[in-house]
C-alpha cells in the first residue's frame, strides 16, 4: 500500500472515458436514448439533467450494472465490455452513489480493505491499519477508521465513501450527487480536491449534481439530459447557469417562488422547550431544545448533519420517544398521536419519504391516504374504506400536484424520487395546515422540483402556516427562512435572520465554536 | 378494464412461483418414495384418489381443512403487519381446552348458552396466547416467532397437566382426557355430508379476515404499520395497539379451530389436540403468501395431503407419515422459492431498479 502515499509518477495520466450512442429500453420505455458523452482525460465533467432524464441508467451502462441494448464504452479508446461492476473496477472505474453501500456494523478500515479485489486469506490488521492511515494522512477528509460505519455522521459516511473508490484505484470517479448530505465548505473541500486530482492527472471525473454552483466553479465540461437524450453538451466556460437551465427544462416552466407575504405573527404555534431525545444508539442526541416557531413564519434550523436535526424532526414528527422537555402546539402539550395531529393540523415532509413518510409496497392512492383514511369521505361510518373515494381523491392530487406514476394504484415504491416527494408534499400541503415540519424536503431532487417545493412551502407561510425547515443547505435556509437558527452538539447554538446573517459567524456555530 | 386485467396478471404472477415449488416438491417427494421402492407414479395417483378422488374422500379432505384454515389465519393476520407468529398450535391447544372446560362446567345449561360460551372460551384462550406474544413484541422487543414458538411448548404442557390433574375424567383411563361433552353440545354435520360446521366457520373467518385487512380503516391501519413503521409513527398510527390487536385476533382464530376440534371432533379435549394442525398451518399460510382467502384453497389441498395418508399406509404399506414428508419437503422447497419471489415477472415489464445498486 506504500505507493498510495507517495506521489503518483507524471507519466501516469488519467484514463479518457466515452461512451457512444449508448441506448437502454425497459419494455416500451426508452430511458436511454442514443446518448454520447466523452470525458477528456484529467477533467471534471458533470452530468446535469432533471429526475428521470437518464442521469443514472447513463451511468449504470457504464458502470456494468445494465447491460445497454446498444452502444459501447470506450475506455482509451479501446471499446471494453463491461458486464458488471467488477470489470469495472479493473478498468479502473469507481463509482460513489447517492444511497451509502458500506456495511454498517463494520468500522471504516474493514469495509476499505474487505472492498478490493483480492483481499488475502489472513489479514494483518495492524499493516492495514498503518498502510490506511498513511493514505489518509495525503487527504484532507478526516475520518475515525476504528468506528462503525453506522456510528458516522451522513457527511463522514460520504467521505468514507469516497475515501473507499480512492483506495481502490479508481482512475476514473463517477459521483451521484456527492455533496448533497455535505456542509458548503466540505463540498467545497472535497470538490476542491476531487478537481485537483483532475488537474494532476490523476483522475477523470464525472459528477452528476443539481448544483449549478458546482458546475461552474469545478467542472472543465458539461453534459446535458433530457428525458433520456442529449439536449447539450460542451465547456463549462462557453455556458452560463441560465444557458443550462434552459437546456435541462426545455420548454416547461419553472415554478417561481412565491412571494412572502406579509410578516410573521406574535400567535405562538409550535413550541419546544427544553427538549431531550436519544438517538438509536441510546446516547443523548437532543440536550435541551428550545425553539419557537410563529404562525406565518418559517424558522430554518441549520447545522451540520449528525447534530441532532434528525432526532429532533423524529419527535416533533411523532417517530420517537422525546427523554425530557416539552412540545406545544397552539399553547397545548402535544403527543404526536393521530387524534394531536389531527386537531393541531401539524404536518410532516421529512427527509426520504420512500424510508420516512411511504409504505413502498403500497399503492400512490394508498400512500396519499395516510392522512385522511379514517374520516369522511374516504372511510364511511369511521371504519369501512371506499376505495372508489381514495382512487378519486388521489387522482385529483396527482393532477393537481402533476405526480408523474402510470395510475393511482402503482406502488409507490416504481416511482422517481422526485415524485415519491411530490406525492407526499401532495398529502402533507393539500389539506389545512397549521404546523409543517419539513427536513431537507429537495433532498436529491432536480432544480425545477426544487422551486416549485420551495414555492409550496412559501405559499404555506403565507397562509398563514407556521414552518419549521432543517435543512442541510443553507442556501436553501437563507432563501426561505424568515429567522434562522443554528444547532450544534443538541442545542440550539445561534439565532439570526438571513438578512442580517453572517456566514462567517454562522460558520463558526456550526462547527461548534 | 386495466384494472381488472392488472390485477388477473398480478393474481397469474402471484401463482407462478407457490405452483412452481409445489411441483418441485412433487418431483422430491417421487424420488423419495422410489427410494423405499414404490412407485411415484402409484403415488401421485393415490394421493389424488385419497384427497380428492372420491366423495368420500372430499369430506375426509374437508373436515380436515376446516381447522387448518383456522391455524393459517393465525399466522396470515400477523403477517400483515410485518409479524411471523408460528404458535397456532399452542393457541389451538389451548383454545382446545379451554373450550372443553367451559363446555363440561355448563353441562346442563341450553345450547345455543353454552356453544356460544365454549367458542368465546376458546377464542379468548388462543387470544390471550397470542395476543401476548405481540404484547411481548411490543413492550418488551422479545421476537414474536421464537416466543409463539415456545408459548406452544408450555400450552402443550398447560393442557397435559390439566388433562391429567384438575379436569381428568376418572373413566378415560388409557387416554388422559376432561370429561366428554354432552352429545347435545357437539357440532353436527352440514346438512347432507359429513363434513362438520367448523369448515363455514372457518371460511367465514378467513373472509371477514381478508375483509378487515383490504377494506376496513383497521386493516389499512395494520398495512402500515406492517409496510412501514416508521411511516405509520409519521401518521399518529396506535402501533403499539394495532400489534395487540392484530395478534389477538390471530390467536382467537386459531382457538376457535381448538373449540371445533373439540366440539365437532373429539369430543373433549385431549392430547388428540396436539395433531400438527396449528404447525400445518403456518404453512398454509406461508403459501397462500399470508393472503386470507387464498388460504381457503390452499387449506383444502393441504387437507387432501393429510387425508391421503391413510389410503398410502392401506395400499401401498408407506407409513401414515409420509405425507408429513411431503408437507416437509413443500415448506423447504417453498421457502428456498421465496429468493424467486419477484424476480418472475411474466406479465409486467420489468422495474427500473431503485438507484440503490449493489457494490460488488
Amino acid at each position: 500500500m506504500n505507493e498510495m502515499t507517495r506521489p503518483l509518477p507524471a507519466e501516469i495520466t488519467a484514463p479518457a472515458l466515452e461512451a457512444v450512442a449508448l441506448t437502454k429500453r425497459f419494455g416500451a420505455f426508452t430511458a436511454l436514448d442514443s446518448v454520447s458523452i466523452k470525458l477528456r482525460p484529467g477533467s471534471v465533467h458533470a452530468l446535469l439533467g432533471e429526475n428521470g432524464a437518464g442521469k443514472s441508467t447513463l451511468v449504470k451502462c457504464v458502470m456494468g450494472f445494465y447491460r445497454p441494448d446498444d452502444g459501447a464504452v470506450l475506455v482509451n479508446n479501446h471499446e471494453v465490455v463491461i458486464g458488471d461492476p467488477r470489470a469495472a473496477q479493473t478498468h479502473g472505474l469507481g463509482m460513489v452513489y447517492q444511497h451509502f453501500t458500506l456495511v454498517p456494523r463494520m468500522t471504516v478500515l474493514e469495509n476499505l480493505v474487505m472492498a478490493r479485489a483480492s483481499v488475502p486469506a489472513v489479514i494483518d490488521w495492524a499493516a492495514e491499519r498503518a498502510a490506511l492511515a498513511a493514505f489518509l494522512a495525503t487527504m484532507p477528509f478526516r475520518i475515525d477508521i476504528d468506528a462503525p460505519v453506522a456510528a458516522l455522521a451522513a457527511g463522514d459516511k460520504q467521505k468514507a465513501e469516497i475515501v473507499k473508490q480512492l483506495y481502490l484505484k479508481a482512475r476514473i470517479l463517477i459521483l451521484d450527487e456527492p455533496t448533497s448530505v455535505l456542509t458548503p465548505d466540505e463540498a467545497d473541500e472535497t470538490l476542491g480536491l476531487i478537481r485537483a486530482m483532475a488537474l494532476a492527472g490523476r483522475l477523470t471525473v464525472l459528477i452528476i449534481t443539481h448544483k449549478f454552483r458546482e458546475v461552474m466553479a469545478f467542472a472543465d465540461d458539461v453534459t446535458v439530459l433530457r428525458r433520456g437524450k442529449l439536449a447539450g453538451t460542451g465547456s463549462v466556460a462557453a455556458h452560463t447557469p441560465d444557458s443550462l437551465a434552459r437546456l435541462m427544462i426545455g420548454e416547461s416552466a419553472i415554478a417561481a417562488p412565491a412571494a412572502r407575504d406579509g410578516a410573521p405573527t406574535n400567535e405562538v404555534r409550535l413550541a419546544v422547550a427544553g427538549l431531550r431525545a436519544d438517538d438509536e444508539s441510546g446516547m443523548p442526541a437532543l440536550r435541551g431544545v428550545d425553539l419557537q416557531v410563529h404562525a406565518r413564519e418559517i424558522v430554518g434550523v441549520a447545522g451540520v448533519s449528525g447534530n441532532g436535526q434528525v432526532e429532533l424532526v423524529q419527535v416533533l414528527a411523532g417517530q420517537r420517544t422525546a427523554t425530557g422537555g416539552s412540545l406545544r402546539v397552539h399553547g397545548e402539550l402535544y403527543a404526536a398521536d393521530r387524534a394531536d395531529i389531527r386537531r393541531h393540523k401539524v404536518h410532516c415532509l421529512p427527509e426520504e419519504p420512500l424510508r420516512n413518510a411511504c409504505v413502498p409496497g403500497m399503492s400512490v392512492a394508498e400512500n396519499m391516504a395516510f392522512r385522511c383514511f379514517d374520516e369522511a369521505p374516504l372511510a364511511r361510518g369511521g371504519w369501512w374504506l371506499d376505495l372508489a373515494a381514495m382512487r378519486r381523491a388521489a387522482r385529483d392530487l396527482i393532477a393537481r400536484y402533476r405526480v408523474k406514476t402510470t395510475g393511482p394504484e402503482a406502488p409507490i415504491a416504481t416511482l422517481s424520487g422526485g415524485n415519491v416527494q411530490r406525492a407526499v408534499l401532495a398529502r402533507e400541503l393539500s389539506r389545512d395546515v397549521d404546523v409543517l415540519i419539513a427536513a431537507n424536503p429537495v433532498f436529491g431532487l432536480d432544480f425545477a422540483a426544487v422551486a416549485d417545493i420551495h414555492a409550496q412551502i412559501v405559499e404555506a407561510r403565507n397562509r398563514g402556516t407556521a414552518v419549521l425547515l432543517v435543512s442541510e443547505d443553507l442556501d436553501e435556509l437563507l432563501e426561505l427562512s424568515d429567522r434562522l437558527v443554528v444547532m450544534s452538539r443538541g442545542v440550539i447554538v445561534h439565532e439570526t435572520t438571513p438578512a442580517a446573517a453572517d456566514l462567517t459567524v454562522i460558520g463558526r456555530c456550526m462547527a461548534g465554536h | 378494464m386495466d384494472r381488472i386485467m392488472n390485477a388477473l396478471a398480478a393474481l397469474l404472477t402471484a401463482l407462478v412461483v407457490p405452483g412452481a415449488a409445489l411441483l418441485a416438491s412433487l418431483a422430491l417427494f417421487g424420488a423419495f418414495v422410489a427410494l423405499v421402492g414404490v412407485n411415484p407414479l402409484e403415488v401421485y395417483e393415490l394421493m389424488y384418489r385419497g384427497a380428492f378422488g372420491s366423495w368420500f374422500s372430499w369430506q375426509n379432505t374437508l373436515t380436515r381443512a376446516a381447522p387448518l384454515i383456522l391455524t393459517a389465519l393465525c399466522t396470515a393476520l400477523p403477517a400483515q403487519l410485518g409479524l411471523v407468529i408460528i404458535g397456532g398450535e399452542g393457541a389451538l391447544v389451548l383454545g382446545g381446552l379451554a373450550a372443553a372446560a367451559t363446555g363440561v362446567a355448563l353441562d346442563g345449561a341450553p345450547v345455543a348458552l353454552v356453544m356460544g360460551a365454549m367458542g368465546l372460551a376458546g377464542m379468548a384462550a388462543g387470544a390471550a396466547l397470542i395476543g401476548g406474544v405481540g404484547a411481548l413484541r411490543h413492550r418488551r422487543g422479545v421476537n414474536e416467532t421464537i416466543s409463539s414458538l415456545l408459548l406452544t411448548y408450555i400450552a402443550i404442557a398447560v393442557m397435559n397437566h390439566m388433562v391429567e390433574g384438575p379436569l381428568k375424567d376418572p373413566a378415560s383411563l388409557n387416554k388422559p382426557s376432561t370429561a366428554p361433552l354432552a352429545e347435545a353440545y357437539q357440532i353436527g354435520p352440514l346438512p347432507g355430508m359429513d363434513v362438520h360446521w367448523g369448515l363455514v366457520l372457518g371460511v367465514l373467518c378467513a373472509v371477514a379476515a381478508w375483509v378487515l385487512m383490504s377494506r376496513t380503516v383497521f386493516g389499512f391501519a395494520a398495512r402500515m404499520v406492517g409496510g412501514n413503521p416508521r411511516a405509520a409513527r409519521m401518521a399518529g398510527l396506535p402501533v403499539g395497539r394495532l400489534l395487540i390487536v392484530t395478534t389477538a385476533l390471530a390467536g382467537a382464530a386459531a382457538g376457535l379451530a381448538g373449540m371445533v376440534e373439540v366440539a365437532a371432533v373429539h369430543g373433549r379435549a385431549n392430547a388428540a389436540l396436539v395433531a400438527g394442525y396449528g404447525s400445518t398451518g403456518v404453512l398454509v399460510a406461508f403459501l397462500a403468501r399470508q393472503n386470507p382467502l387464498a388460504v381457503i384453497p390452499v387449506a383444502i389441498l393441504f387437507g387432501g395431503i393429510g387425508a391421503s395418508g391413510g389410503l398410502l399406509q392401506r395400499r401401498l404399506g408407506l407409513p401414515d407419515a409420509s405425507v408429513l414428508v411431503f408437507q416437509g419437503i413443500i415448506f423447504v422447497v417453498l421457502l428456498a422459492s421465496e429468493a424467486m419471489q419477484g424476480r418472475v415477472r411474466l406479465f409486467a415489464p420489468a422495474p427500473i431498479l431503485p438507484a440503490a445498486a449493489k457494490e460488488a
